[in-house]
């Protein structure tokens, strides 16, 4: 988002209230003009970030397209929620075929727009990590390194909560999910797995990376405006709370998306052509405990005993994040 | 026009001539020439408006086809063998979808033991996933077949497989008639679905249907494609009038009349099949053939009509349904419900072995004085099983058969043919 000097009626935040930008600079969701594109009335949980996240990402594309948008859903939470026979919350052209095929499924749809001459409308491929990190990877992978003119987003609660919240590529260490339980000498998800796709993706030099979160909205909202700006293969990976499968409260869906910003965790930032040029910086550092603690899925890192070894392990990969992407804000940035 | 060209560049030539708009390659042989054939006419512009995409899989092919043709275009591709293996979820789901996708089945073995060569294992193994498939006898038919189900495909809202045995046909090189581009315009029209991906109407596809609407969502599908067993002899006959020449339908017929003995068989095998008829016929055995051309839907009142009078009926079959023996021969025994007929099932030419007409004689006089057993192996080397059973029976341990086999054979090379 570009910088504008604004007078903060609360001082020492962020916070800005809409009616203090231009018009230019309101978030989509505040507009009247949003689309709904994913409409109430579906199915998923209170409290769920993949919903808010998928709301926010495709009602931006929608407005940088001029509502000429088509999307293709990989199975999952958000397909299952979303579209119960005879109903749907999709309020724009969408398509569900499969769990892995989804980011291929959207290149067919790319090339048919093209082939017809219909170049104004657009393509967003979705899903959530498990399809798109595990299973749908190869043709993620397929449709990155043919440039194919698709936008494929990622909506990451790092694991796979449809089906009952088990381990993906995506889990964090020390997780807890059904299939990495917390029990035995090092309970969880093992440390120095996983994969990251957003650095997979700049690897096959794409024009357009980034990460975005549920937390930021106008930042979620300007990634994917400038997404949609751009031709060829772009991919956003937006992390998005789960309750569910995290042991969390509903209500602090935005707050433990902030939190894994701001401890390092989860690093935001983009990248054009395989190279980062933009971070989101972070202006005081919170230990990664802030972020750990509300969740039950880690709850055997406090309980019975506080396993400080492997808090002080999660919070070198903080450390590491901020070190690797330059991320805590210094003087001369603010 | 009369060419002499490969069946796999005479494929490419008539999918060319379809209009095909979106058009997913990934290689596997004996399909590849096809794939590649398309490629270049898409690339030196004879093929106009088509998106040529180079896909990482057979998976990711089809997936291509599947988002094409729900977008209202026109979509192809070409697999076989373990490439149909593996894009088998999307193949249930293009026709779950109701996409009229046409993919071209250039027939080989499944592997373990990896095998290049052909048979009928590959499709075989996707009969029950609501593709229509039609069986090539010859070159010639492959073309039309192609010009047929993209037609068909589209009317049903059905995807098509059109398989054509791997080497036999795809790399045999013989003389075909090539339609002209105005001909095939008036017979396959522009492809007009009636609901696409448009922001204009926004629809929703691939919701998700429980136990309230699921049977019935299989039912219509099981209907839709009963349909073509009309709409297919009716297409070849349209064919036959604007053609000049007779492809397709649901079975050929070759001198049935008065047969006593009649063979089954999908395609090209049947060539070597009528040799051996009229071999036979000239000895004075009252035999004939019957080729189906579409395998699925079944067409179970034709085949029934054309086999009610025959005594005995021998089905050569290119693939095994292991556990039980003939898959082809299964659904003719169910053609023939209540009729006093006898159906051997001779599973033959499996990985390339070549089906020859002295070992099709010899099991066809052997049925006509019925001694012919109700499943047999063709040409099967009886030594070599007979010392790989002993083995097995010697010891416990499991291990690989291929390998044993191998061994007791010596030179692969030597033995081919």
């Amino acid at each position: 988002m570009k910088t504008s000097h604004i007078k903060f009626y609360q001082t020492g935040t962020y916070t800005v209230g809409n009616r203090l930008l231009s018009d230019a600079d309101r978030s989509v969701q505040s507009t009247m003009e949003r689309t709904n594109s994913l409409n109430s009335g579906h199915r998923a949980c209170q409290g769920c970030g993949e919903a808010l996240g998928a709301r926010y990402a495709i009602d931006a594309a929608m407005r940088a397209t001029g509502n000429r948008l088509i999307a293709a859903n990989a199975t999952g939470c958000l397909e299952v929620f979303s579209t119960p026979y005879p109903e749907t919350s999709w309020q724009i052209p969408w398509i569900h075929s499969l769990f892995g095929n989804t980011a291929a499924v959207a290149t067919g749809v790319a090339a048919a727009l093209k082939v017809q001459g219909r170049d104004n409308t657009r393509v967003v491929a979705q899903g959530g990590d498990g399809g798109t990190t595990d299973i749908g990877f190869g043709c993620l992978s397929g449709m990155f390194e043919r440039n194919d003119d698709v936008l494929y987003i990622c909506y990451d609660n790092e694991a796979y909560m449809n089906t009952g919240v088990q381990r993906s590529s995506a889990t964090p260490p020390a997780a807890r999910t059904a299939t990495t339980q917390a029990v035995g000498r090092s309970p969880g998800n093992v440390f120095g797995q996983g994969k990251n796709v957003p650095l997979i993706a700049m690897a096959h030099e794409i024009p357009y990376v980034a990460t975005a979160s549920v937390a930021d909205v106008r930042d979620l909202e300007d990634k994917v405006t400038k997404a949609m700006a751009i031709s060829g293969a772009r991919y956003v990976h937006i992390l998005v709370p789960c309750p569910l499968g995290w042991g969390s409260a509903p209500h602090d869906t935005i707050k433990l998306a902030r939190l894994a910003i701001e401890s390092g965790l989860f690093p935001v930032f983009e990248a054009e052509h395989g190279e980062i040029t933009g971070r989101r910086h972070i202006r005081r550092q919170v230990p990664v405990e802030d972020y750990l603690r509300p969740q039950k899925r880690f709850a055997h890192l406090f309980k019975p005993v506080l396993q400080t070894d492997r808090l002080a392990a999660l919070q070198a990969v903080a450390d590491r994040n901020i070190r690797r992407f330059d991320l805590l804000e210094r003087e001369d940035q603010v | 026009m009369l060419k002499q060209m490969e069946g796999s560049q005479a494929v490419a030539e008539a999918v060319a001539l379809c209009r095909p708009e979106v058009i997913c390659a990934y290689p596997i042989t004996p399909q590849t020439h096809i794939v590649e054939k398309l490629g270049q006419l898409v690339k030196d512009g004879t093929l106009e408006h088509c998106e040529f995409v180079n896909v990482e899989s057979e998976f990711a092919a089809l997936s291509v086809a599947i988002g094409a043709s729900a977008t209202g275009a026109r979509a192809y591709t070409a697999t076989a063998s373990q490439g149909l293996l593996y894009m088998a979820e999307a193949v249930y789901n293009a026709s779950g979808l109701g996409l009229p996708i046409v993919m071209t089945i250039g027939n080989r073995a499944i592997g373990a033991p990896i095998n290049i060569w052909n048979d009928q294992q590959d499709s075989m193994s996707m009969r029950d996933a609501g593709w229509i498939q039609l069986y090539a006898e010859t070159n010639q038919e492959a073309i039309d077949l192609h010009i047929q189900a993209f037609r068909l495909a589209e009317e049903l809202s059905v995807p098509v497989m059109v398989c054509m045995d791997g080497f036999i046909l795809t790399h045999a090189y013989e003389r075909v008639d090539v339609p002209e581009q105005a001909d095939v315009d008036r017979f396959v029209p522009p492809f007009a679905p009636r609901q696409i991906l448009d922001p204009q109407q926004p629809v929703t596809i691939g919701a998700m249907v429980g136990p309230e609407a699921f049977t019935e969502v299989r039912y219509l599908a099981h209907y839709r494609q009963m349909q073509a067993l009309w709409l297919i002899p009716e297409l070849a006959e349209d064919f036959e009038q604007q053609f000049g020449r007779a492809s397709g339908g649901l079975i050929h017929e070759y001198r049935t009349a008065g047969a006593q003995t009649l063979v089954v068989a999908l395609g090209s095998v049947n060539g070597t099949i009528k040799d051996v008829v009229d071999e036979m016929r000239d000895d004075g055995h009252a035999i004939g053939s019957v080729s189906i051309c579409s395998f699925r839907p079944f067409p179970m009142k034709a085949l029934k009509t054309a086999l009610r009078t025959a005594q005995r009926v021998v089905v050569i079959e290119k693939s095994l349904a292991v556990g039980i023996g003939g898959i082809v021969s299964t659904d003719v025994r169910m053609a023939l419900d209540g009729l006093d007929i006898a159906v051997h099932t001779v599973v033959a030419g499996l990985g390339g072995r070549a089906i020859t007409r002295a070992s099709l004689r010899e099991a066809f006089d052997r049925a006509a004085r019925n001694a012919l057993q109700r499943l047999t192996f063709l040409d099967l080397k009886h030594d070599v099983i007979h010392a790989e059973i002993q083995r097995l029976e010697s010891t416990r341990l499991s291990g690989p058969i291929a390998e044993n086999i191998l061994r007791e054979l010596g030179i692969v090379a030597d033995h081919i043919g």
